[in-house]
């Protein structure tokens, strides 16, 4: 780590402007990446959403809805705290920028929390693939489902589980490096020409609330009307 | 707005207006997972999601001020994401197989 020179300004580059242009385009490289990293698990929920489509359906309407609008509601709050951070730090205010990257570690943590009490509720009724999933004369009625599709809805929760879980490792390994910017901006390392850590940070949390846009109503919401 | 612009400080307000926009169409998303729209329902929900990740990738993200190489990329991401999915699916609705039960 490099932080500790006086000038912000690498070596390599020209000038501070060329020096965050190219942050932000490797960021971005970054990111694309991870959109076609979800996007491999998007594919395989199409394909099997519309192989299984009522099985879907079904098994959508065991997750609690309120709970997802609920924890939608939370991570976009936390990405306005986000960009309140990045706003604030590129001003040069650090402890600002360090109280809304606390509020947005709380707001993360808040989500992370109502996923935790998701996941409890599906190791209670014997509904995670691979290491809880109940008998079918349980699991059945559970889902209202009968035959082959009670296996079936091993998918759907492998994709809940898949997609969901991506998504909250995401969140976990996000929120250490806010705890870190936290205290780095809290102990100005940050000004007016030089806040690029938050702001790369803050590219990735957007992202990561981009996901759970998609995965609200795919997941939560179908089989509604 | 100039391309380019890596010092732009975008106004507080439209952060809010964003936040408030994003909050405003989750409730439409859940309003519309009620309706019955017939085959069309997950196109709704997938076009509401769209449009939220858009003003979040535009405002929030900054790409709207970014340089044109960004801005390059976002939608290369987008194209490729497409062409999984498109190609993917492309495969899977025209198997004549019994996969498809």
């Amino acid at each position: 780590m490099s932080e500790a020179h006086s000038t912000p300004l690498q070596h390599h580059f020209t000038s501070l402007e060329q020096q965050k242009d190219a942050a932000t385009l490797g960021m971005w490289a970054f990111l694309v990446q991870e959109v076609l990293f979800f996007g491999g698990m998007f594919t395989a929920y199409t394909v099997y959403r519309n192989q299984h489509y009522s099985v879907f359906e079904a098994c959508s309407h065991h997750l609690d809805w309120k709970l997802g609008a609920f924890n939608t509601a939370v991570l976009i709050g936390s990405s306005l705290t986000m960009a309140l951070a990045v706003h604030a730090a590129a001003l040069g205010k650090g402890r600002a920028a360090a109280l809304w990257l606390a509020a947005t570690i709380g707001l993360g943590s808040i989500f992370l929390g109502v996923k935790v009490v998701e996941y409890h509720e599906k190791w209670e009724h014997q509904l995670i693939p691979g290491l809880r999933w109940g008998p079918a004369e349980e699991v059945g009625p559970a889902l209202h489902l009968s035959g082959a599709d009670v296996d079936r809805a091993q998918l759907y929760f492998s994709l809940y589980f898949g997609m969901t879980g991506l998504h909250a490792l995401h969140m976990i390994i996000g929120i250490p490096i806010l705890a870190w910017l936290a205290w780095r901006a809290w102990a100005g390392h940050f000004t007016t020409e030089y806040s690029t850590p938050v702001e790369m940070t803050g590219l990735y949390w957007h992202f990561v609330d981009i996901v759970w846009i998609f995965l609200f109503p795919l997941l939560y919401l179908i089989g509604h009307h | 707005m100039s391309s380019g612009g890596s010092h732009h400080v975008v106004s507080v307000w439209a952060y809010l207006g964003v936040f408030l926009a994003l909050m405003a169409f989750t409730g439409i998303t859940v309003w519309a997972a009620g309706q019955d729209f017939g085959v069309y329902n997950t196109a709704v929900a997938v076009g509401i999601a769209v449009a939220k990740a858009t003003m979040v990738v535009l405002i929030f993200m900054h790409v709207k001020w970014g340089t044109k190489l960004t801005q390059l990329f976002v939608v290369a991401g987008v194209v490729f994401l497409l062409i999984l999915i498109a190609i993917t699916m492309s495969d899977y609705i025209s198997r004549p197989w019994p996969i498809m039960q």
